[in-house]
């Protein structure tokens, strides 16, 4: 017997890596950092360009793990240390503080008598929770977890009270596992590019300029807004909506590379807005359309729109005048300098690998140079869509299982 | 066949106990159906609940457990025991406790229809025994030897399978061996790398697990995986041969390029494809073709054929690269040459990114974006176009034009499937293979049959060589599922599979023309012959059967039927109506339990049973219930239609048509037409639950109580 294959990240490459490793007959386990798999996508309200829920494939992804023998999962776990060579790695888990272990039933309880409120990391910090909180409907595994920061923890101690199943221990301290493994994948992701980064751009200048990936929290029925895109100024509906394109991406003083799936999400958020307010106007200044293969006809969709304008020029500055936003852009088809007032300014922000400290990285920091038969899988190798990342962790799987 | 001892099992944590009566419901229950064990646990999930299941399993030979406690999308592995023992989950906690009202009569009555459906229910199932093709072939047949094929080949050899692959021209590689170089990969990303074929084509070959056959077509496929039966042939001589799983990689074609008549194709010999560009570039013999001299002004023309609606309406993802890596060459080998890229967008994802950069720094290359209008032929080409950097009608006088064809796939009928369903994969799209692509990209609707590289969707090198892996994985894991006797995704590790009984089959056909998955062949005579191993396991055809001769071990006509008798209908003077629900378990089932964690309240007259996909609800439920006084009956499923959710691809769409014969059915039971309802719910509309129930209930309450009740 092989020892187990361990993948490292527990997003849709991770998850999907290590299912269909399980599924051929191997023994696989899943490592992930925050309390729940799934991920980015986990967050996203819609897929493009079917615009439909990423809960529907995932659940048949947690069914999947939740009746198969061979997987099992850690999260709250992170990688410690990694040895050894192709074929015959060690790897050191460290398991954060189990403060809610698997006793819980996800009663609920606990949350009433919670005094405490925390950012939601879910939805990337534009609302509160309890510092115990379920992190969200789908959870896998679905069980709360403490906020180790916020929670008051002895001092307070009111939710061990109301916890009638022992599910809570606030003096639960981290612990390790130790683990021979025969092959290591690492799906371990990325990240938005920082906003903070692109201060031309107005971000953090006003509360109306805001990113692609908070746009997706506002337009779903979890999310802070219950699903009404609202102006985070004032609550009020937008009725002009720009969004600008490589924001970060195709920039040699931000990312010299394009992120791949930036141009299909702000079509996909373009059509939310005018599918939220059908008064409302959307404008998208890009460099190049990026929408390959059979998206074309998505962008298609959008270019019916009226109430959907595409505009080739570069969004290179935002401006606030007297509390209003303004949109310098080049306007190419026109060859004038455009300046245009909007109430809500979407930033699309690209692709960043996710850091991974115990390897060598390669190209500005994605995985796609491993050495010492590592398999990198998904985002982490290069900025792909959710389709060609399940194809590459699929082909990742065929190489972890290899002689 | 054994004697059933059942015991039953009652959580009454998580407001189960605060919610219902749990004595009068055990009393209720027991009374009816006798089971041999009845025990309550305030929380069943913790050791000593399973402790006690197992220890009662053992002492008093229980070889069934009916477990009231939370939905059984959770704990799975808590209440699984011998395989051997049967276990049913009755959801009280989301279904009742955290979605009605507490201590009220109507809840009590629910969480006892429950318990009954669950109990009546697993007194009319069996263990599944698995399917296993005689003597499971391990070996995976690779259709194409191009860079698809050969990669999938290799990869799968690394990983320990035999391959046999199947190429019909003389020689291997495919496209590739036409390449002068590929689109750099690596940093900095500036000059054109060389190809990978040359070496691929070494490394397969020294592969002694790989079986070449060169110059050689498929005659015809039948079977199933694990026993697919291969006929091949090679200049008139057939082979056979047995395969477990097969990958198609056979690739792609050019776009036809005389289709394109503004582009002047057929006018002139110096307006050439890629295709043409690339072969004379490998050549080492670049020149005009009509005079043979350098070329001094070269156009590249985005887009010959795709992003057009009147062509070929989708992006064929390579050309820009292609024609970047193109204008290099010529930057390279020609000092003085002028080079022009026309484009709609640069596509150039992720580190391509870069090498197009580089590219914008050449002095001697133009790209602009615009429309061609037309290519005049009169000694030279002059290349007129719409400029929208220019704004105006621009002219370039070319000495050479060389259109960026775009990619259409192979026909995947050269499978040649012996199928009742026609001899290749079906087409979502534009010829592309069907799948749930987002999110189960190789989901094939011929099991055990995976599309690779430019067969599946139109791709470079690199992303096809990662498609390969990803196909082969796919074969390698049918190959070892079919071995176990278990179904492939969705429901994997499934081992039931439908039995038919034949005596009673009146050869309608209905069975082998639903399956999604072409499961089932026919004789002559119309009479439908099961490949168990290429079930998916959804019950479409149970669905469709009228004959009602299609069953699964563990979910039949027989086993639902009883479901919906075992449920109490109160008399039409009660006032009390019963609502049936059909609920698919992939999306709207996990819905509703969202409801219930939201704890968002709906009518209580609901009674909910689970179906593998809403097309596997047969007719005769729908008669059972109306017989058995339920006043409405609703299906919930997922969406269908071109972006279809439905997780068996046309599972809702049939229920929608055979919705038709329902209204029949009704019309001769003089009944009427709202008593039967179908619905499309998606897994994160559990909001929208309240409202489809409680307005459901409101319209049967105006039409009216079943006059079959208590009859």
């Amino acid at each position: 017997m092989r020892n187990p294959i361990l993948v490292i990240g527990g997003g849709i490459s991770g998850i999907t890596t290590a299912i269909e490793i399980a599924e051929v007959g191997h023994e696989v386990v899943l490592v992930e950092k925050l309390p729940y798999l799934g991920g980015k996508v986990i967050k996203f309200h819609e897929y493009f360009p079917k615009l439909c829920p990423p809960y529907c494939g995932l659940e048949i992804n947690f069914k999947r793990i939740r009746e198969n023998p061979r997987i099992k999962y850690f999260t709250s776990s992170t990688i410690e240390k990694i040895s050894g060579d192709k074929g015959d790695y060690q790897a050191v888990i460290r398991h954060e503080a189990q403060m809610v272990n698997n006793n819980c039933t996800a009663c609920g309880a606990c949350v009433d008598v919670c005094p405490v409120e925390r950012e939601n990391e879910y939805n990337y910090g534009l609302d509160k929770t309890k510092a115990i909180y379920l992190p969200h409907e789908l959870a896998f595994p679905f069980k709360f977890t403490i906020d180790e920061n916020a929670c008051k923890k002895q001092a307070c101690s009111k939710c061990v009270e109301v916890c009638d199943y022992n599910a809570i221990h606030l003096n639960a301290i981290p612990a390790t596992t130790d683990l021979k493994v025969s092959s290591l994948v690492f799906a371990t992701g990325w990240e938005p590019y920082d906003a903070n980064k692109l201060e031309i751009l107005g971000f953090g200048k006003h509360p109306d300029i805001i990113t692609n990936v908070m746009f997706e929290r506002f337009t779903a029925p979890n999310g802070p807004t219950g699903g009404k895109l609202l102006r985070p100024s004032n609550g009020e509906t937008p009725q002009n909506v720009i969004f600008v394109q490589c924001a970060g991406s195709r920039d040699e003083n931000h990312l010299p590379y394009c992120s791949a799936v930036c141009c299909s999400a702000s079509l996909k958020h373009a059509l939310k807005v005018r599918e939220k307010n059908p008064e409302a106007k959307a404008r998208i200044f890009y460099i190049d359309l990026r929408v390959t293969g059979r998206n074309e006809d998505f962008l298609n969709k959008v270019k019916e729109d009226e109430g959907i304008e595409l505009i080739k020029g570069k969004a290179g500055k935002i401006e606030i005048e007297n509390n209003e936003i303004y949109v310098i852009a080049e306007d190419i088809a026109s060859g004038r300098r455009l300046k245009t007032k909007a109430d809500l300014v979407v930033l699309a922000t690209g692709i960043v690998p996710s850091a991974v400290e115990s390897i060598e990285n390669g190209t500005e920091g994605f995985l796609d140079q491993l050495q010492n038969g590592y398999i990198a899988s998904g985002c982490a190798k290069r900025p792909m869509d959710v389709s060609a990342s399940l194809k590459d962790a699929t082909a990742a799987a065929l190489k972890a299982i290899q002689l | 066949m054994t004697e059933k001892m059942i015991g039953i099992y009652i959580c009454t944590g998580c407001d189960i106990g605060n919610c219902i009566d749990v004595q009068k419901l055990c009393d209720g229950v027991s009374e009816e159906y006798n089971p041999d064990v009845v025990q309550t646990r305030p929380s069943l999930c913790h050791a000593a609940g399973p402790d006690l299941i197992k220890n009662d399993i053992k002492e008093k030979d229980l070889n069934g457990v009916v477990i009231g406690a939370c939905s059984h999308r959770f704990h799975n592995k808590t209440f699984s025991f011998d395989k051997e023992i049967l276990t049913e989950r009755v959801n009280l906690r989301e279904q009742v406790a955290w979605s009605q009202e507490a201590r009220n009569e109507d809840t009590q009555m629910l969480a006892e229809d429950l318990m009954r459906m669950g109990l009546a229910k697993i007194k009319s199932i069996l263990n599944p025994k698995p399917y296993i093709p005689e003597d499971p072939s391990k070996n995976i047949l690779v259709l194409g030897g191009g860079i698809s094929g050969i990669t999938a080949a290799i990869e799968g050899a690394k990983a320990g399978y035999e391959i046999i692959l199947i190429e019909k021209e003389d020689m291997l590689g495919g496209w590739s061996n036409n390449l002068f170089k590929q689109i750099p990969l690596e940093p900095p990303f500036q000059e054109p790398q060389e190809r990978i074929i040359s070496e691929k084509i070494l490394e397969l070959q020294g592969n002694k697990n790989i079986h070449s056959f060169l110059s050689t077509n498929i005659e015809k496929i039948s079977g199933e995986p694990g026993n697919f039966k291969v006929l091949l042939s090679k200049s008139g001589e057939q082979t056979s041969l047995k395969a477990g799983a097969i990958v198609l990689a056979t690739g792609w074609k050019p776009y036809d390029a005389n289709k394109l008549t503004h582009l002047s194709y057929n006018s002139s010999q110096d307006i050439i494809t890629n295709i043409e560009f690339e072969k004379m570039a490998n050549d080492g013999n670049i020149r005009i073709p009509s005079s043979g001299k350098d070329p001094k002004s070269v156009v590249f023309i985005q887009c010959a054929g795709s992003r057009d609606k009147g062509h070929l309406p989708y992006c064929s993802n390579y050309c820009c690269g292609t024609s970047l890596k193109q204008a290099k060459y010529l930057l390279n080998i020609f000092p003085e040459t002028n080079v022009y890229i026309i484009y709609k967008d640069i596509r150039t994802p992720g580190h391509y990114e870069e090498f197009y950069k580089h590219l914008q720094n050449e002095e001697r290359l133009f790209l602009t974006k615009g429309d061609v209008r037309e290519i005049n032929v009169n000694g030279g080409l002059e290349v007129d176009f719409q400029s929208d950097l220019f704004r105006e009608e621009i002219r370039i006088d070319a000495d050479l034009v060389v259109l960026a064809m775009g990619m259409t796939p192979s026909n995947s009928e050269d499978l040649n499937l012996a199928y009742r369903k026609g001899k290749g994969l079906p087409e979502l799209k534009y010829s592309f293979p069907d799948s749930h692509f987002i999110c189960f990209p190789y989901e094939s609707r011929r099991t055990g049959i995976h599309a690779a590289g430019t067969a599946r969707a139109p791709m470079d090198i690199p992303s096809s060589m990662e498609d390969a892996g990803g196909a082969m994985l796919k074969a390698i894991q049918c190959v070892e599922a079919t071995g176990r006797g278990e179904s492939v995704h969705p429901r994997s590790g499934d081992q039931s599979w439908p039995e038919l009984y034949m005596q009673r089959c009146t050869d309608c056909k209905r069975c082998t023309e639903e399956c999604p998955f072409g499961s089932y062949d026919e004789t002559e005579s119309g009479t439908p012959l099961p490949n168990p191993a290429r079930c998916r396991r959804c019950g479409i055809c149970l669905g469709a059967c009228p004959e009602r001769i299609i069953n699964f071990s563990n979910f039949s006509i027989n086993s639902v039927s009883e479901m919906i008798r075992a449920v109490h209908v109160p008399d039409e003077f009660e006032e009390k109506p019963r609502i049936l629900a059909f609920v698919c378990e992939n999306d709207a089932y996990p819905a509703f339990d969202m409801a219930g964690l939201k704890r968002l309240k709906y009518s209580s007259f609901v009674r909910i049973i689970p179906v593998r996909c809403i097309g596997s609800i047969n007719k005769v439920w729908i008669s059972d219930a109306l017989s058995q006084g339920f006043d409405g009956i609703i299906q919930i499923g997922c969406k269908p239609g071109d972006d279809y959710q439905c997780h068996y691809i046309h599972g809702s769409e049939l229920t929608e048509k055979r919705g038709e014969n329902i209204q029949e059915t009704l019309d001769k039971m003089m009944l009427e037409s709202e008593r039967i309802k179908t619905v499309f719910l998606e897994i994160n509309e559990y909001d929208k639950i309240p409202d489809i129930i409680n307005d459901y209930v409101e319209e049967i309450e105006l039409v009216g109580m079943n006059p079959f009740k208590g009859m």
